[in-house]
């Protein structure tokens, strides 16, 4: 499947081309050919299917994440280059499309809002609500490890938490889903989503305002930063919104990799069932496994060298953290979900000062879901065949038919 | 921001004005310093044994260097005299940090107040002002003009910095400065105490937050909240301390063999941060503003006590 253009000569200064389309239906739904074929072809490689850089190596796309000053952000983080087309289709997040200086204080205020010391307050009542879900599971013959539990555990404790109004909530995934195909080009997963995300953007933009959000939630946290005047109002109800966007679908796809890596690996379970306490590095080496984010872009500030590859200023570079994350130079058997192994350092929630801050969220949403999993449940296996979910941005199940056998 | 340990090279070392010098760092592997945001400081661990703490004022979009400036303090214990007299280009020296007390928020215009060499950490966020568009005024003063560092940085900049010497043009009227700020202005200040102390009162009823200051001394100490013995709880391992009224609290947590990293042990720098978990203490540090002191959700050791009986906190 994966092929080097012929045509096209690779000197020192001129990347390889790959002639596939990374967001292709083929390649979403089962993206590891392409992957190790964009790894060996070089440290950088140019896609001709879209026109743009991409880097598929561990020790690049890390270099590159944390070197904020020469790829940017704030050209988007999505294929659309407003350098070269207008107008702007998307208006630009309040976090995750900024770079330094307007970066600095929604980020400085989000970690604060969203340390690990805050959270600590939602453990137990997150706990319980894993407790119930799974005890109703295990009622259950055949459940689908994503409908019935990867999408039901976050939307119980994520909006709620967040403290915004219940109308609406279920609008979230959806609303998410769109956004994160976006960033890729506009083909059929874009054109399909577009008219039930176009009905749902007045929705969204009344979320975040001070009045809609429970005092003792988040958002109202993150609004009392407004009151300390470390963040404006604008930037108040704008990260607010971009945290809905981004920490729903994300977390969704996480613990259904979760799910999908021990079914993979069932000798994994008796050793997280043996020792509860591996269900942080089980999550971490969960996300660095399947890499739930599958990719971002980057621009180029200005002419920059890669292991002597040459980037024109302007130019969008497509990082693949999925890629990274099984990178045969970096890992030892990539390609196995294993507890054993140390997954820090990956770069599944990025790196540098993007580094997804709101991983402490879905830390700890997957550490109660686990706890409680290893706590009742002897074995998980499979029931049936699942359906990948293809989304530009995101990699995740659509259906994952699973037994639980209870302990 | 991390807090970790690690070596600089000093690559430069120039006289920028009389009694400062000005170092350009870098690590000696050549790779990436870690990030920074304007009001970050370092601190550096001279050969001579002592830790002191110097604000970044260079340029964050260089990420291979960091750049400090160093005042000639005679009556220093010997940091500032070290690095003037005794490090040279070449030398390595300890790093820690960077750390951030004194961060830039967004404000509709910027009031920044400097003396001497408090000009140091204004230096970036000046460029980060001028880069958000916001209208800012820099009022920088010293004794004299030829011991101000970072004039000729500051040239360009036009009548928004006025530079007053004040053996020859007196004191700034402060008063009058923060009485025609507009409505979500924001003051930053750096400088002697004296200088700090007056702009606080003069900024009482600006709204809260409105007014960002870092001090190079600590604050005069009042007398501890009580006069009797306290327990300190460390919560990770159940041990509980009893600590002596003449004793911080940090003494008491590395006595026990708990792992804390302190650096300045004056309540400036930060290192020391420790989360507090339930009790109240009493906060004696020169870091933490007003609400973040009530909210107590974390204290500094090396200064800083307990108020109630017993303090839990999470190491
Ligand atoms: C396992 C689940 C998650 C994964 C895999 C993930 C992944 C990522 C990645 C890769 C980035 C970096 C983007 C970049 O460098 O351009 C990021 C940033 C971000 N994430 Fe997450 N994320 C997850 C959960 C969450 C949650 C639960 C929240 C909210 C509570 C959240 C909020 C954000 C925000 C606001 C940013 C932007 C940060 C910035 O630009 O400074 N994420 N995430």
């Amino acid at each position: 499947m994966a092929r080097l253009s012929q045509l096209v000569p690779s000197s020192g200064h001129e990347p390889p081309i790959l002639v596939d389309d990374p967001f292709s239906e083929a390649v979403l739904s089962s993206p590891f050919e392409f992957q190790h074929a964009l790894r060996e072809a070089g440290p950088v490689v140019y896609l001709s299917s879209h026109n743009v850089y991409a880097m598929g190596r561990f020790e690049e796309v890390r270099a590159a994440l944390v070197n904020w000053q020469g790829f940017e952000s704030g050209n988007g983080v999505g294929l659309f280059n407003p350098r070269h087309e207008t107008p702007y289709r998307r208006p630009p997040s309040a976090i995750l499309e900024l770079d330094p200086p307007i970066h600095d204080a929604p980020r400085h205020a989000l970690e604060q809002a969203l340390g690990p010391r805050m959270l600590t307050g939602f453990r137990d009542g997150w706990a319980r609500t894993a407790e119930i879900m799974v005890e109703e599971l295990l009622n259950r013959e055949v459940i689908d490890a994503v409908a019935d539990l990867a999408e039901a555990f976050p939307l119980k404790v994520f909006p709620e938490a967040m403290g915004i109004p219940e109308e609406g909530r279920e609008n979230l995934l959806l609303y998410s889903d769109h956004n994160f195909n976006s960033f890729g080009p506009n083909n059929a997963l874009v054109e399909n989503g577009r008219a039930a995300f176009t009905k749902l953007v007045g929705w969204m933009g009344q979320q975040g305002s001070r009045e809609s959000l429970r005092p003792d939630g988040l958002g109202a946290r993150i609004w009392a930063k407004t009151d300390e005047g470390d963040l404006t109002a604008a930037q108040a109800a704008g990260v607010i919104r971009s945290l809905l966007i981004a920490g729903l679908d994300t977390t969704v796809h996480a613990l259904g990799a979760i799910i999908d890596a021990f079914l993979s690996a069932p000798r994994q379970w008796e050793l997280l069932r043996a020792e509860p306490t591996r269900a942080r590095v089980a999550f971490d080496e969960a996300v660095r496994w399947a890499s739930p984010v599958q990719t971002f872009f980057r621009t180029a500030t200005r002419d920059i060298g890669v292991a002597g590859t040459k980037i024109p200023e302007g130019e969008k570079i497509l990082m693949f953290l999925g890629a990274a994350n099984r990178d045969p130079r970096r890992w030892d058997n990539p390609d196995q979900f294993d507890l054993n192994r140390d997954p820090s350092g990956h770069v599944g929630f990025g790196m540098g000062i993007h580094r997804c801050v709101g991983q402490h969220v879905a830390r700890l949403e997957a550490e109660v879901v686990l706890h409680e999993l290893a706590r009742r449940v002897a074995r998980i296996e499979p029931s049936g065949e699942p359906k990948p979910h293809l989304n530009n941005t995101l990699r995740g199940w659509k259906t994952l038919p699973v037994r639980l056998i209870p302990a | 921001m991390n807090g970790g340990r690690a070596a600089l090279c000093v690559e430069q070392k120039e006289l920028v004005a009389e009694g400062v010098v000005r170092l350009r760092l870098v690590d000696p592997r050549g790779v990436r310093l870690p990030d920074w945001a304007p009001g970050a400081h370092i601190d550096l661990n001279l050969s001579n044994g002592l830790t002191r703490q110097y604000s970044l004022c260079g340029n964050r979009w260089d990420a291979m260097s960091y750049e400090i400036a160093v005042l000639l303090e005679p009556n220093s214990r010997g940091g500032s005299e070290f690095i003037h007299r005794q490090l040279q280009v070449g030398d390595l020296v300890q790093m820690g940090g960077p750390r951030n007390n004194f961060r830039l928020v967004p404000a509709d215009s910027y009031l920044f107040v400097a003396g001497g060499i408090g000009i140091t950490p204004l230096l970036p966020m000046i460029e980060h002002a001028a880069k958000m568009e916001a209208p800012w005024t820099l009022l920088y003063s010293g004794r004299q003009l030829s011991s101000m560092a970072f004039i000729d940085r500051l040239q360009s900049y036009g009548d928004r910095v006025v530079i007053r010497s004040r053996d020859t043009q007196g004191r700034f009227d402060l008063g009058a400065a923060v009485s025609n700020l507009r409505q979500g202005a924001k003051v930053y200040c750096c400088g002697p105490t004296s200088m700090i102390d007056a702009l606080e009162q003069f900024c009482r009823s600006l709204p809260t937050g409105a007014l960002r200051r870092e001090r190079f001394t600590a604050k005069v100490q009042t007398s501890p909240a009580r006069s009797t013995a306290y327990e300190v709880e460390l919560a990770r391992s159940g041990k509980v301390l009893t600590v002596e009224p003449g004793e911080s609290v940090l003494n008491a947590i590395l006595k026990a063999g708990a792992p804390l990293l302190a650096s300045c042990r004056e309540g400036l720098c930060g290192t020391c941060e420790t989360t507090v978990l339930s009790g109240v203490p009493d906060h004696r540090d020169s870091i933490l503003s007003d609400t973040e002191r009530e909210r107590n959700l974390s204290f500094y050791p090396c200064v800083s006590r307990a108020a109630s009986d017993r303090l839990v906190i999470d190491l």
